[in-house]
């Protein structure tokens, strides 16, 4: 003990001895959560970000299109591109032709500009009657009168950029004129500025109707005994365990014009039997069964803040002279606002990415951004611009995460 | 809840309105299920409650839907339920394993960036299943493993694990640690410390981490329609179902879904008896 440096019995200093110790504590805490930290990073994390590089990425039509997208920068795109990047493209379209690649870039090519398509079909089937050694562009123009639109070429311009943004003004209804200029689509053609705000506005509908909804089963869950309340609970846990499918099922029985709540209005005589009501394939049916299906992520938060609520603080307030109603506004309901936040963004997060549901409910009306997501993804297979919309969820979603992580913190998140 | 004898009547019939509302609510939550059930012993091929239903009429209910989805050629539901058990017992069995494990080592105190590795490890039940999905088709895909037996299996495992690990680290907050100081103090290997003390107090927790591992995997469908493809052999009972219902409404899918709706009240029971096991063993008196 010299110097009041404090010793442990086999002489090290303690300080040291503790860093060491609480050193290992750590490399061992570390070692149990890497297997699946590796896991979730390896196949999940990493696999995400590639996936949303798609959105970005033109290296595939750069790649067939190597040499002219090599000469087409020298090109200001004034007028038409000189003579070298006529041939250089002539070369490269020669190439793709023997190879049977061009149709790769004809569907790349058409996204730019309507006409493409059949532009470079009809173009391929005369390459070999072209004199090497004369005139490009002009031979060009006389194989289609469109080759001498300045538009198309400007098109190609495009379409050999290493990165783009394209996909991102369009999931917005933008897109880049050919002057460069970012003008909005026309009006018939604009879809996703509609998806995307009805995507947020059912899922803030959504979120809000649950917690109306969800606010007085808690409260009367939380301060029944426990008998009454453990009864009652399984109408909130028998849904939140049942498959979701049967559950979207179940409202596609009771939606539909001969469903089984039409036919009960029709009994009642409420509704008449030839104007039944269109409960279904609409926003009416994806919002009901939205609000269903998700209502028991919103009681449990909730439930879960209203049972540490102890019932003497409302007594008190009462018993110093305030009505009910004043009681509940002012003690009650800030004391649930940890579960009101807590089951509002869990809500929140998982209508916004709602797919199963709408998709069979929601018919046309009733789609939302995710089922735009998956037509591209499975039907138009345009991945890029699949992936430019899912970046764009993806980037709400994690903001709103990150609140969560902030406002409630996600080692508070408990389920059932 | 009964009110005071001296409430005013204004208080009493919000109070009676308030219950009816509440009513009303559980009526919202729990209705839809039950109307499947009676309409899968339908005698018809329609799915509205027919003259004969409402009349109880013996006549007007069978069992027909069920034999057809038993024996039934045209939808697969055998392969489909074979399937869907082998991926929840495969997925359940890695979710749990690897969440388990990794839920241990973040209620470790010492357990450096927590709130950043506990984000990521939660991040696929917060990430839209349709981002999930195409990201992990194309990373299998890259490797080989899309429409494979073992490509679903990793696809649910991801999916899974982070319930397991919310479950389990929510039961290892209330884990008092003086429990495995006093059994080191008495001599206590640290492994069997672990197997005779934290094992046994953690394993309700682990048991319902299983379970809604367990779920994920047998309920997921947005996944599953990437990876599976089109391969028919891959199918899932969610598969199945969608596939149906975007065909047709037809009977044979409410035999189903009466069938998951007792699957799914099996799981609550199981779910209940744990709750209740381990508020017992930690003392905690049911109030």
């Amino acid at each position: 003990m010299t110097n009041g440096e404090i010793r442990t019995s086999d002489g090290e200093l303690l300080s040291v001895k503790l860093k060491k110790v609480e050193s290992r504590k750590r490399t061992g805490a570390l070692i149990l959560v890497l297997p699946l930290l590796l896991f979730i990073i390896i196949t999940y994390i990493f696999p995400i970000i590639q996936m949303l590089q798609r959105s970005v990425d033109n290296t595939q039509m750069n790649d067939l299109l190597n040499n002219t997208y090599q000469v087409i920068q020298n090109w200001d795109g004034s007028d038409f591109p000189p003579e070298e990047v006529v041939k250089t493209f002539y070369n490269d379209l020669k190439y793709l032709s023997e190879n049977k690649l061009h149709g790769k870039i004809a569907v790349r090519l058409n996204y730019e500009k309507g006409g493409f398509s059949s532009l470079i079909k009809k173009t391929v089937r005369k390459l070999d009657s072209f004199d090497t050694n004369g005139n490009y562009l002009q031979q060009f123009k006389e194989i289609h009168k469109r080759w001498a639109d300045q538009e198309y070429w400007l098109a190609l311009k495009r379409a050999t950029v290493p990165y783009h943004g394209r996909k991102y003004l369009a999931s917005f209804d933008f897109k880049q004129d050919f002057d460069g200029s970012i003008v909005r689509i026309e009006e018939k053609k604009r879809i996703n500025v509609t998806l995307w705000l009805r995507t947020i506005y059912v899922a803030l509908g959504v979120t809000l109707c649950c917690l109306i909804l969800a606010y007085p089963i808690a409260h009367l869950l939380s301060v029944l005994p426990t008998r009454y309340s453990n009864l009652l609970m399984i109408c909130v846990l028998l849904p939140f365990w049942t498959s979701l499918l049967v559950r979207t099922s179940s409202w596609m029985v009771l939606l539909q014009t001969q469903g089984v709540l039409n036919d009960f209005l029709v009994f009642l005589g409420i509704v008449a039997d030839e104007n039944r009501l269109e409960l279904m394939y609409n926003m009416t049916g994806t919002f009901i069964a939205m609000t269903q299906i998700l209502l028991p992520f919103m009681v449990l938060p909730l439930y879960s803040v209203m049972k540490t609520i102890s019932p003497s603080l409302m007594r008190a307030a009462t018993s110093m002279g305030a009505t009910p109603f004043h009681a509940f506004r002012k003690i009650y309901f800030p004391l649930t606002y940890a579960g009101i936040s807590a089951g509002s963004i869990l809500v929140f997060v998982l209508a916004i990415g709602y797919y199963i549901t709408p998709a069979l409910v929601g018919g046309a009306k009733g789609t939302l951004i995710s089922n735009r997501i998956a037509y591209h993804m499975q039907s138009t297979l345009d991945w890029s611009y699949a992936t430019a919309m899912a970046t764009i969820l993806l980037v709400g979603v994690l903001v709103v995460y990150y609140v969560y992580n902030r406002v409630v913190g996600i080692d508070n998140m408990r389920l059932g | 809840m009964a009110l005071a004898k001296y409430t005013e009547t204004r208080y009493r019939i919000w109070h009676y309105s308030y219950l009816v509302i509440c009513a009303s609510v559980f009526f919202f939550l729990i209705a839809p299920l039950f109307v499947i059930v009676p309409l899968s012993f339908n005698a018809e091929q329609y799915i509205h409650f027919s003259s004969g239903m409402m009349a109880l009429d013996p006549d007007a209910f069978s069992l027909r839907w069920y034999e057809d989805m038993i024996y039934g050629t045209k939808n697969p539901w055998g392969i489909a339920v074979k399937n869907s058990f082998y991926f929840a017992f495969f997925a359940t069995v890695g979710a749990t394993t690897l969440g388990t494990i990794a839920a241990l080592g973040l209620s470790s105190r010492y357990m450096p960036y927590k709130s950043l590795i506990m984000s990521i490890l939660i991040s696929p039940m917060i990430i839209p299943l349709i981002i999930s999905g195409s990201a992990i088709f194309f990373s299998l895909a890259k490797v080989g493993l899309a429409s494979s037996f073992i490509g679903v299996v990793i696809a649910h495992i991801i999916l899974g694990t982070p319930f397991v690990v919310i479950t389990v680290t929510a039961t290892l907050s209330g884990f008092d640690d003086s429990i495995t100081r006093a059994a080191s103090s008495l001599g206590s290997t640290p492994t069997n410390t672990f197997f005779k003390i934290t094992l046994p107090l953690i394993t309700p927790g682990i048991i319902s981490g299983a379970l809604f591992a367990f779920v994920t995997s047998f309920d997921e469908i947005v996944v599953i329609l990437f990876v599976a493809g089109g391969d028919r052999s891959l199918t899932t009972i969610p598969l199945q179902m969608w596939t149906g219902l975007r065909e047709q409404l037809s009977p044979t899918i409410m035999a189903v879904a009466t069938c998951l709706i007792v699957l799914s009240t099996l799981i609550l029971i199981v779910t209940e008896l744990l709750r209740r096991r381990s508020e017992r063993i930690r003392g905690i008196s049911a109030q």
